[in-house]
């Protein structure tokens, strides 16, 4: 039973993400990052991290896909003129080099997968148990890894007011 | 491992997938990932290409986590989500102000830097 949902969650995850690479329409494309995002925060639940599945919809699916969208919204353009530059956006054209993109990833992906194959990972563990990890991250967010949290409270302040910086800067030629 | 200490215990449903299927699977969103920043020319499919990759690391890091049952590294993937949306933040923000000057989000026109 739990197979079958990890192998359907398999499914909605690389489905998607192909149906990110290969989609010519933006808002498609943003749709179908947000299944990904969806099986990914399954396949977290699956792996025993619901404490991050939740923070992973929250984020992701809240505020990432939503800030995305909002781009696509604000960088719409009516087709303008089509130079050499800008084709549409297919994958497989004869003048983009997608060969070498696929040469590139092919061979990440053999690497890697002839390295995970000949690993050798144990179990350390043999008994099951039903415990939230809320707590262990609670406990280790503020006694261990109390400083990067500060850090990274600061660098998502930055990142606010240099968003807004950026992004509100307008000239008054414009 | 020390007898008093309690016994290492990792989640049940590790036990029924095997670790193999989730390195296989954020390998492949990885290179999907790949695959799609290389290809693609709208900044936007870029930045989500990026975000697929990121998405990738943390289930290999959440996967990695409950088969060794510590939970440092589901801290470690909180603070990537932390830092993946800080950078989608600006990043956006870099793309909007390239909107505003170019009109166009295609990445093949930003090519004064190309030698």
């Amino acid at each position: 039973m739990v197979q079958i949902v990890f192998y359907l969650f398999i499914l909605l995850t690389l489905g998607s993400a192909f149906g990110v690479l290969l989609t010519r329409n933006v808002l498609y494309a943003a749709f179908f990052l947000l299944l990904t995002l969806l099986g990914v925060a399954g396949l977290f639940v699956l792996a025993g991290a619901d404490f991050l599945a939740v923070s992973q919809i929250m984020i992701y699916v809240g505020g990432v896909l939503v800030l995305i969208i909002f781009g696509v919204m604000l960088t719409h353009t009516k087709d303008a003129g089509q130079t050499d530059f800008t084709r549409p956006n297919y994958v497989l054209t004869r003048h983009r080099g997608w060969l070498w993109a696929l040469v590139v990833a092919g061979g990440i992906f053999s690497v890697l997968y002839s390295a995970l194959v000949r690993a050798n990972f144990v179990l350390f563990g043999r008994e099951p148990f039903f415990e939230s990890t809320v707590d262990t991250i609670g406990r280790q967010l503020m006694t261990e890894f109390v400083v990067p949290f500060e850090i990274a409270g600061v660098l998502l302040l930055v990142a606010l007011i240099g968003a807004s910086t950026l992004a509100a800067s307008s000239r008054p030629d414009r | 491992m020390q007898p008093t200490q309690a016994p290492i215990q990792i989640p049940e449903v590790i036990q029924l997938i095997d670790l193999k299927y989730y390195l296989i699977i954020s390998t492949a969103l990885f290179v999907i990932g790949i695959i799609g920043v290389l290809t693609r020319r709208n900044a936007i499919i870029i930045f989500m290409s990026i975000e697929l990759m990121l998405n990738s690391v943390n289930l290999l890091l959440i996967a990695f986590s409950s088969y060794r049952s510590d939970p440092t590294g589901q801290v470690f993937v909180f603070f990537i989500m932390a830092v993946a949306a800080a950078e989608v933040a600006v990043g956006l923000a870099i793309i909007v102000m390239i909107y505003r000057n170019t009109r166009s989000i295609d990445v093949g026109l930003l090519n004064k830097l190309k030698w």
